[in-house]
């Protein structure tokens, strides 16, 4: 599946628009600990967070995860969506747990 | 001396939301140099891990990197407390971070390990009260 579908899903938004809306993701990856997702967030993984914050933003972009999905409603800052935009950083929010958005969107990939 | 392209970068101690800059610049200039993707991943995890730790332990640093042909090399040196037992630091989950770095989703005592783990190379020389110096190289 590739990115821009998680648009399509009920219950997601997307926030960003990076420049790679066409890529295929390679998995599902949670994680809010940055040091942990740094060494294990796969190449081409949607990565589902709580963690909203400048870095988050450097981990996924140097990690080369395809989007982030920001759960349970938390929101970017100024500062976190110039930033995306900068780094060409897909970006969609959800109000459903980590958990469940990451199931919702497992389920899409099988599907 | 094998001919290499030098970098150097000045990380700013006191600005969280700016560190991974430098990584961040390194990544694209290999991508630019066609180096393998999995390599370029290794040396934008190490430095990244670097900076974030320049920036919670040492009031910043410089790093001083060389792209070779089949090798990138980085120096990072900070004039911070130094590590007092670095086999204990290099220990997963250990940490000695402050409260507002846990809360920026760091500090789960990942830093070293992911920097030892990313590179085939690291050595740490250290002085408590001096500062440190890490040299990590990374072969593609």
């Amino acid at each position: 599946m590739v990115v821009n579908k998680i648009a399509d899903l009920e219950g997601f938004s997307v926030v960003i628009e990076g420049e790679a809306m066409d890529r295929e993701i390679s998995g599902l990856y949670c994680c809010d600990l940055l040091s942990v997702a740094m060494g294990n967030a796969p190449s081409g993984s949607c990565w589902c967070t709580v963690m909203a914050n400048m870095n988050t933003l450097a981990v996924a972009s140097l990690t080369d995860c395809a989007c982030i999905v920001l759960c349970c409603n938390v929101r970017c800052d100024d500062n976190m969506l110039m930033k995306a935009k900068a780094e060409g950083i897909t970006v969609f929010a959800t109000e459903m747990p980590v958990f469940e958005a990451a199931l919702t969107i497992h389920k899409a990939i099988g599907e | 001396m094998e001919n290499s392209i030098h970098l150097h970068y000045e990380v700013d101690g006191d600005d969280f939301t700016r560190a991974g800059e430098a990584s961040s610049d390194v990544k694209h200039k290999l991508k630019k140099l066609n180096v393998p993707s999995d390599a370029i991943r290794r040396i934008a995890i190490a430095m990244y891990e670097g900076e974030i730790n320049m920036v919670a332990h040492a009031d910043g640093g410089v790093i001083d990197v060389d792209i070779y042909a089949d090798k990138l090399t980085m120096v990072l040196n900070d004039v911070g407390p130094g590590i007092s037992d670095v086999s204990l630091a290099i220990q997963e989950g250990y940490s000695t971070a402050s409260q507002e770095v846990r809360s920026l989703g760091f500090g789960a005592g990942m830093g070293l390990p992911n920097m030892k783990k990313s590179s085939d190379e690291m050595t740490i020389e250290t002085e408590v009260g001096v500062g440190t110096k890490i040299t990590m190289t990374v072969n593609y």
